[in-house]
């Protein structure tokens, strides 16, 4: 699995480093962050060895509480946590941490503005053969709407690694959107996240393609590829939806015609949402959303769902030609 | 401890119970809106809690040792506000602000705008949960605190209470002491007509708690569960608190339409008429 994203050969100073998933960079993180940190505390609802919680739980058990097949219990027991002081991260797949526990995120993390932290795993069609029933393309709109609510979606390990660092020191509802497949380390060394802070790679002329998750690595492919064809296209890492790096975006925007947004999400209520919300107030302007059309995902590698959905550097270069 | 929240003896509950009713009535039919009956059945209970049973600081709501009490049935905000303010966690004068605008006494507990309230209900089903979260993370810290947790027969008809119930048994939490409020009512109906809870009982023990029980208006009874639940180790408790809904108001009781609405400026003399 993983494949297409393997076979992306961008041209980036760090792509000769080892792929990796980003829920295996959470994994690595959260055993850093139980290390350095005693208040740190995670649950998980009996998906622990794919959500890679595990190996949280294997180095401080006392520490970490599998709450079985209950998420909505899960994030009530993260929230109960968060008032004694505890750090709690609750993970499962993000369909079943956004979709079923919606309301108890709204009312108990978000309203009471708790300290915790949800990291969800198995995000997107990439999710592959499981089909639609596990593939969350809804998650990033079921979260931005809530108030109180930080979203962050990585990109590549390195920065999920960051990620998670990050939101430890940070006081609030989180939700942290993390992906199956293996994913190019896209990320420069020298990157540093912080949150509501997007990664401009660079700026172009003809469009701008505001990218999230997986979709950089394909986004950084199709401008190289334009590029190539004469067609100025500059690259941004929109890695936190909310809030958004509303300076950064107005910066592509004013310097480009045409802005793309490219998410592995629906095209409704998600990144190209958010995008379109601000630029109509704040700087209209023509923008092309890459992204699920509004249709469930269905069984296949992740690689031929990436294809059959449009969500490929060639539906970007495609989306962006016709524009010109 | 508070002078006003020590506790004396059972009249002394007894009298507080009068009082956090009439506080009750008081500022529903200010307010003009709210929840009546649910308020009055709980009364005794919230009452044994704060006044008899709570370690608590209402000078330092945030005092880290303190005990926990979650209003998972939110919608008693009334009952909550009442006991609240006659422990001296704010003025009594601000009842009167209940569900108007800019107030902190939201329509239903909000942990944001009022100190004493742990966290923000309203929404049921949920409470358990995050009692149970308090319960472990007080266990963590080593703290002999316990949690207490009210909740109504309507309310246990949500799923996640069952979710919750398996978790406090699988982690023995036996900190949490856990309230039904059995008033037999819920919005729509009696319980047992909308969609019946019993064996009631049978339902909590199958989920691994200790239970108990009792009259849930009798203080006495109240006060022997409290300490009952205490000496219980290695499980979680439940008090099965048989009530009558809108307590202390002959015209109020065993009615399913004062569920959710206040009593008028006239029910309201009636009503602390019949308290005196
Ligand atoms: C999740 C949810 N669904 C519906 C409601 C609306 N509601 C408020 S009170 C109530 C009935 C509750 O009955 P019960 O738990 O028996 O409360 P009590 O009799 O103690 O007032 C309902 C359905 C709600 N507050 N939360
Ligand atoms: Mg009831």
């Amino acid at each position: 699995m993983g494949e297409m994203i393997q076979n992306t050969e961008h041209r980036t100073q760090s792509t000769e480093k080892k792929a990796i998933a980003t829920r295996d960079a959470y994994g690595e993180a959260l055993l850093e962050l139980g290390e350095k940190r005693k208040d740190v505390v995670v649950l998980d609802a009996d998906l622990s060895g794919s959500t890679k919680t595990g190996k949280f739980a294997a180095a401080f058990p006392e520490r970490f509480y599998n709450i079985g097949v209950s998420e909505q219990d899960m994030v009530g027991t993260a929230s109960g946590l968060s008032l004694t002081g505890k750090l709690p991260f609750a993970s499962t797949f993000a369909i079943f941490e956004t979709g079923r526990a919606w309301e108890q995120i709204r009312q108990t993390v978000c309203y009471s503005n708790l300290n915790v932290k949800l990291v969800a795993t198995h995000s997107g069609i990439s999710v592959g053969e499981d089909g639609a029933s596990h593939q969350a393309i809804e998650d990033i709109a079921l979260m931005r709407v809530l108030p109180n609510m930080t979203v962050v979606v990585p990109a590549d390990g390195a920065e999920t690694k960051q990620v998670i660092e990050a939101i430890a020191d940070y006081y609030g509802p989180v939700y942290v959107r993390l992906g199956r497949a293996k994913v190019p380390n896209v990320m420069p060394e020298d990157y540093k996240f912080a949150i509501a802070r997007a990664h401009i790679f660079n700026t172009g002329k003809d469009a701008n393609i505001i990218a999230t998750g997986i979709m950089v690595s394909v986004s950084l492919e199709a401008a190289e590829i334009l590029r190539s064809e004469g067609i100025d296209v500059g690259v941004i890492n929109m890695s936190t939806i909310k809030p958004l790096d509303s300076g950064a975006l107005l910066k592509a925007a004013q310097s480009s015609r045409l802005i793309v947004t490219a998410e592995e999400h629906s095209i409704i209520g998600g990144l190209g949402g958010a995008v379109c919300e601000f630029l109509a107030e704040n700087h209209p302007m023509p923008v092309k959303r890459i992204g699920i059309r509004d249709t469930f995902g269905c069984s296949g590698t992740p690689d031929e769902l990436m294809k059959l959905y449009g969500l490929t550097s060639d539906d970007i270069v495609k989306t962006i030609i016709q524009c010109q | 401890m508070n002078p006003a929240t020590a506790y004396r003896d059972i009249n002394f509950l007894r009298e507080k119970a009068k009082a956090v009713r009439v506080e009750i009535l008081k500022m529903l039919a200010e307010a003009g809106s709210g929840h009546t009956g649910g308020s009055l059945s709980a009364t005794d209970i919230a009452t044994a809690i704060y006044f008899y049973k709570l370690k608590h600081k209402p000078e330092d709501p945030g005092w880290r040792e303190r005990d926990r009490f979650i209003l998972s049935k939110g919608h008693a905000a009334p009952l909550l506000y009442a006991v609240l303010a006659l422990s001296g966690y704010f003025d009594v004068s601000l009842l009167k602000t209940l569900r108007k605008l800019g107030s902190p006494l939201q329509g239903h507990p909000s942990s944001k705008s009022l100190p004493g309230v742990e966290v923000s209900t309203g929404s049921l089903g949920q409470g358990l949960s995050i009692a149970n979260g308090i319960a472990i993370g007080l266990k963590m810290d080593g703290l002999d605190s316990r949690v207490y947790c009210l909740l109504g027969d309507g309310e246990i008809q949500e799923g996640q209470v069952w979710e919750a119930a398996m978790t406090a048994a699988h982690y023995r939490l036996d900190n949490m002491c856990a309230m039904v409020d059995l008033n037999g009512l819920q919005i729509d109906g009696p319980v047992s007509e909308v969609k019946g809870i019993e064996p009631v009982d049978m339902k909590w023990k199958a989920f691994g708690w200790h239970v108990i029980d009792i009259d849930g208006n009798d203080m006495d009874a109240i006060v022997k569960a409290l300490d009952a639940a205490e000496s219980v180790k290695g499980k979680p408790t439940v008090i099965l608190a048989r009530t009558l809904k809108g307590k202390g108001v002959s015209f109020f009781e065993g009615k399913v339409k004062y569920h959710g609405i206040a009593p008028t400026q006239e029910e309201l003399r009636r009503a602390l008429k019949e308290l005196e």
